[in-house]
């Protein structure tokens, strides 16, 4: 039988639709890595993804055959793992797929579930859980009262990078749990638009608002986002307008970033906005109302018509490039 | 068909949310109490299959103290046929597992074809209990659909992903999630606001339900430490006269973030 090492964390590691590892990995193996020996579990078929999950820092790789089903063959592969490795905690991805796997795999093991973790460490009595809550306005600690849990883990939250250990894999044997299960008739792949970073973890965020005015001209938003080689993210008021799809909203109840710089093009800042990205390192506003609330937690803030203040912002960044 | 909607009062995301430095738990007196708006879309999802269906039978499910009450009527006034809300103080700060055993035992009780719930509250951004309640129950789970198709034997949608759009069915009995991308919910007029008042209101305790809050047996996921951030100040704010561009150029560069 395999050495799990001391202290085992398994570590569900997502895979795309095509069986190759989605980028949430490196984050996941290094925050396992930061509280114990990273074991990683990989429900998939395809070539060499064990060896790629060993460079990425998983000491051990258990391997299981994918199945037609949602979420439950993914969840009788995590119990299988999680009786064999016998882990301190079980990772999965804070994920629309993760939470699923989390929440059905917590629920048949009778484990406790900490979510939307944004860090991990351990004191002397086990695994500490850390949490960003109600937009970052409070930090919050969680832990299990005994035993092993469930964390699901912020995309994007943890920059701690495992190191690289040698291939170790084995198959897993799964025995199904004959759960009821949802159909996947169809998936379309979305086509990767561009080679901007992911707004998720992106360290830079370029974001438009309502002020942008029409679909076109929130390509105003790309080409500074471009220039300064961040991601593009929108407010929901932008998102609501039809300027861009649901995936770029920042806020309450889109995606929560936590970049070294964010910048708010013609976003006035509502609460709900600002609890998407009020932990950024930098925050950049502007915005022709000189009462926005943005400017309230803006560490440089311009009043003036973003029309013309980007342009001579990107030709200026420009210039200094050349 | 029955259908049985998840919603929850939750602190309004208009205002300042605070959590008792001392618990660790919501503080619910430092904001304005508000149904939480993804609950409101899942109410809309079920009203709009009952418009074209009036023999569906729609009950609101929530978890919570008495004084959500006034909350959860308001989805009486809208349209649901009536309302079972769990209460009991053995309840005040449960975990995700209490929480989903205690939804489910309901869900037993009640008895279902269809249970839809948001993909996340406003407050917890949880978004696991749909999964959850789906293992307890032992029903396929369709989460985070962006458009809901409900016939007499099944349901399906559309689940995106950060990689793509998946469609997905199952048969019912199922429990579903939905994204705000499904329509704002209807609002309550004066004859259905009347009409709440009359409609069927369930109080359930954990004894009627047989749920055990405090087991020794059960690990549960508690608060161990909480903080607040220090408050954001402002920064430089300047008024553009004709080189705002360049002077926030120079502080990218300045900062090294350019």
């Amino acid at each position: 039988m395999a050495d799990f090492g001391s202290n085992p964390i398994l570590t569900l590691l997502e895979v795309r639709a095509d069986g190759q590892l989605a980028k949430s990995a490196a984050g996941m193996l290094g925050a396992a890595a930061q509280i114990g020996s990273p074991v990683a579990l990989l429900v998939s078929d395809a070539e060499g993804v064990a060896e790629q999950a060993a460079s990425l820092g998983a000491q051990q790789v258990l391997v299981a055959e994918p199945g037609a089903e949602l979420t439950v063959p993914v969840v009788d592969a995590l119990a299988a793992a999680f009786e064999l490795v016998q882990p301190d905690a079980v990772l999965v991805s804070n994920s629309v797929d993760g939470r699923d796997v989390g929440g059905r795999f917590s629920a048949r093991a009778g484990l406790p579930i900490a979510v939307d973790a944004v860090g991990l460490s351990r004191d002397e009595e086990g695994v500490v859980v850390h949490h960003s809550v109600f937009g970052g306005a409070f930090n919050v600690d969680s832990a299990a009262t005994f035993g092993p849990l469930v964390v699901t883990l912020r995309e994007g939250a943890v920059d701690a990078r495992a190191e690289a250990a040698p291939a170790q894999s084995q198959q897993l044997t799964v025995t199904p749990s004959g759960a009821r299960a949802a159909t996947i008739e169809s998936f379309e792949a979305e086509v990767a638009a561009s080679s901007r970073p992911e707004l998720r973890g992106a360290a830079k965020v370029v974001s438009g608002g309502r002020g942008l005015g029409s679909a076109e001209k929130f390509e105003l938003v790309e080409q500074l986002a471009d220039v300064l080689g961040a991601a593009v993210g929108a407010s929901r008021a932008a998102v609501d307008a039809g300027y861009v799809p649901h995936s770029y909203q920042v806020g309450q109840t889109g995606v929560s970033v936590s970049p070294q710089l964010y910048v708010a093009l013609g976003i006035s800042g509502a609460i709900q906005h600002k609890a998407g990205m009020q932990t950024a390192k930098t925050i950049v506003a502007i915005n022709k109302d000189a009462d926005a609330p943005i400017f309230e937690i803006a560490d440089f803030g311009v009043v003036g018509d973003l029309f013309t203040v980007v342009p001579q912002l990107i030709a200026a960044l420009e210039a200094r490039k050349a | 068909m029955k259908i049985v909607v998840l919603v929850k009062e939750v602190p309004d995301t208009y205002g300042d949310r605070r959590l008792d430095l001392e618990t660790g738990i919501v503080d619910r007196a430092a904001s304005d109490a508000v149904l939480d708006e993804i609950g409101e879309r899942s109410l809309e999802v079920a009203l709009s299959y009952a418009d074209g269906h009036p023999d569906t039978e729609i009950v609101l499910l929530s978890m919570g103290p008495e004084s959500a009450q006034a909350s959860i009527r308001r989805g009486l006034a809208m349209g649901a046929s009536s309302a079972v809300q769990v209460v009991d103080e053995a309840l005040l700060g449960a975990d995700l597992g209490l929480t989903s055993e205690v939804l489910a035992a309901a869900l037993q009780h009640t008895g279902f074809d269809l249970v839809i719930a948001g993909n996340e509250s406003t407050d917890g951004s949880g978004g696991v209990i749909p999964a959850m309640l789906a293992e307890r129950l032992g029903v396929p789970q369709l989460t985070a659909l962006a458009s809901v198709e409900i016939t007499d034997a099944s349901v399906s949608g559309r689940r995106v992903l950060d990689d793509g759009v998946a469609t997905v069915s199952a048969s019912l009995p199922a429990v579903i999630s939905i994204t705000e991308s499904l329509p704002d919910a209807r609002m309550a007029n004066i004859k259905g606001i009347m009409a709440a008042k009359k409609k069927p209101y369930e109080v359930l305790s954990l004894a009627d339900l047989g749920v055990v809050a405090e087991r020794e047996d059960a690990p549960r996921s508690i608060m161990i430490a909480v903080s607040e951030r220090p408050p954001r100040g402002a920064g430089v704010k300047i008024v553009d006269e004709g080189d705002a561009g360049e002077q926030l150029a120079e502080f990218l560069v300045q900062n090294r973030l350019a």
